[in-house]
């Protein structure tokens, strides 16, 4: 008798135990990912600002010479941010409207059956690896930007052939990439609009497409708007897909030169660079990093926005 | 006006925008079927047993992806270890435990800038952290690393709304009898919520698969058999898709297709296990 009763005690003392580590764990668990945000955030800036003070803010920001072998290395990298900018800019522009329509299709239009087969291409879509993207933009875009140059600069004198690797490949490698995203977010959003709105807007008497632009796609804004953010994170992050598109050398970004973006300005450089040179692709890596938080932030305010709208 | 209430009034813009929409939806699948179509026309002449069970070897005048393919198993076992346990602890602990309003927002915060950090980026912070401060230098392991901080996002994310489908009332009922919270979670939320875990787990591994730029700079590129099993953790090894980027840049097109047909496959495979078993084991549809 005396036995069991010590037994039950300190089971129960064991059983506190363990509810106290377990606790104790799945909270350590959940700080993980604060832990890691901000070693991210010290280690960019911990590693990029060096750069920023040896070659000088305006020597690195807003020179365009990058020429960091020379005997005098130059380390300008505004050609790269614009390239990201202006790529990133236009790639939403091609984008944007697609992925809106199809969505809209998606969420209000589609019957089941072509809903779902749909979504399963935009799913695979997204699931493709980036550096496959990449292998069919040098062997299906390049070739056919290759021609159109031909044509357009047949008696340029001036013109360096780049081989079809230019920005507007570039440009629509990202559009397709960033397709999925700005297709699934703006879906949930659209599927998150009330019901009784549509069916208010039907009942006045507007057609099915009056009632989709001008009642469910405003009443959705904030949504298409978190997801047109997600999607220029996503293009100004991509990295292996446009690495050999874009052709990869510094130069401003006009239509059919080779460019290079940030993202590809470190892939491409790392591997041999050292010394100073090192220091400012770790400034690269930095301002592509704030690039991405002011992003977020952006996001952080618009679904704050949506959440005071109701 | 003898207009009858029931004949529908066809607006032109009406058509005009029917027809955007539809043409959108069409190129969004087209794509995808020139993408596959194109994989699988380039890739699949050139595919070959040889090709999968070989090591790249100018002594034995060999090539072929055997290294690359257990790298990648070793990469998915690895950061799923490190990622799985964190990242459905975190979610527990989101959404059993936490009372503190300011720090589940924070916690939820970080979490989703940790989802929109662009790879390459995860990429330089595992170079200087995982390999330069903990000094694993190139290695699986330190890849790994990089990859579970990457992916923790997605799977604390399906954890978690696995976590908050599971009702109510098997909460109340495991507590009611006398339950503990720990013994609850183990032996009735956990099970009930494993499905939606496992989802985000498969999703979790097709991110894994397709990396790339995260890998270059931590798990480096060499194509070797493993020696012995633990200690090839600390050895340099290239996924698929580092190889198939290195044939890429030199060109190599027919064997980066084949690469390319391999992991499309995976993708596929990956994307319908997902399905399979979010459909199989939909507790809203089972009521």
């Amino acid at each position: 008798m005396d036995k069991s009763m010590v037994s039950i005690l300190s089971n129960r003392q064991t059983k506190s135990m363990v509810e106290k580590v377990a606790a104790i764990i799945l909270t350590a668990c959940a700080i993980v990912s604060v832990i890691a945000v901000i070693s991210i955030t010290v280690y960019m800036f911990i590693s990029g600002t060096p750069a920023l003070f040896q070659v000088g803010i305006t020597d690195i920001l807003f020179s365009s010479v990058w020429t960091p072998t020379a005997e005098v290395p130059s380390y300008g990298i505004l050609y790269v941010i614009l390239t990201s900018i202006i790529g990133v800019f236009f790639a939403i522009c091609i984008a944007v409207p697609i992925g809106i329509l199809t969505a809209i299709n998606l969420a209000e239009i589609a019957k089941p059956k072509i809903r779902g087969v749909v979504k399963s291409a935009i799913e695979l879509l997204a699931g493709i690896p980036s550096v496959v993207y990449g292998l069919l933009g040098i062997l299906i875009i390049n070739p056919f930007m290759y021609q159109l140059e031909l044509i357009i600069f047949k008696d340029s004198s001036t013109h360096q052939f780049t081989g079809g690797s230019n920005l507007i490949s570039a440009i629509l490698v990202l559009a397709i990439m960033i397709l999925p995203t700005l297709i699934n977010i703006t879906e949930t959003a659209l599927q998150t609009v009330p019901d009784h709105y549509r069916k208010s807007s039907l009942a006045l008497g507007a057609s099915q497409m009056q009632t989709i632009f001008k009642v469910v796609l405003p009443a959705a804004k904030n949504g298409i708007m978190s997801a047109i953010v997600l999607g220029v994170g996503r293009a100004i992050g991509e990295a292996m897909a446009i690495l050999l598109v874009a052709g990869n050398s510094v130069n401003l970004p006009l239509p059919f030169s080779s460019v290079r973006f940030l993202t590809t300005a470190i892939v491409s450089e790392m591997s041999y660079a050292s010394g100073t040179h090192r220091d400012v692709l770790f400034t690269i890596g930095l301002v592509l990093f704030v690039f991405i938080i002011c992003m977020n932030l952006i996001l952080t305010f618009i679904l704050k926005g949506g959440k005071d709208d109701g | 006006m003898d207009r009858s209430l029931y004949e529908k009034k066809n607006r032109f813009i009406d058509t005009v925008l029917n027809i955007f929409i539809q043409l959108s939806t069409f190129i969004s699948v087209v794509l995808l079927i020139i993408i596959i179509g194109y994989i699988c026309y380039r890739g699949i002449p050139y595919f070959s047993l040889d090709y999968l069970v070989n090591t790249t070897s100018i002594l034995k005048n060999t090539i072929g992806i055997l290294p690359n393919i257990v790298n990648t198993i070793y990469m998915i076992v690895v950061t799923l270890l490190i990622a799985c346990p964190i990242g459905i602890g975190g979610a527990i602990y989101l959404n059993e435990y936490a009372t503190n309003k300011k720090f589940v927002t924070m916690i939820s915060f970080t979490t989703e800038v940790l989802a929109g950090i662009p790879s390459i980026i995860y990429g330089l912070f595992g170079m200087l952290f995982f390999g330069g401060v903990l000094k694993l230098d190139y290695s699986i392991l330190t890849g790994a690393l990089t990859l579970s901080i990457m992916i923790l996002p997605i799977i604390s994310r399906n954890a978690q709304i696995a976590l908050q489908a599971v009702p109510k009332s098997y909460r109340e009922a495991a507590l009611g009898m006398g339950s503990t919270k720990w013994y609850m979670i183990r032996t009735v939320l956990l099970p009930s919520a494993i499905p939606g875990i496992l989802t985000g787990v498969i999703l979790a591994m097709g991110r894994i698969v397709a990396e790339s730029a995260a890998l270059l700079f931590t798990a480096g590129s060499l194509a070797v058999l493993p020696k012995n099993i633990f200690g090839h953790l600390f050895s340099s090894g290239g996924t698929l898709t580092i190889q198939l980027y290195l044939e890429m840049a030199k060109a190599h097109y027919d064997q980066a297709f084949v690469i390319a047909l391999i992991l499309i496959v995976i993708v596929l495979c990956l994307n319908f296990v997902a399905k399979w078993i979010s459909r199989k084991f939909d507790v809203n549809k089972r009521g």
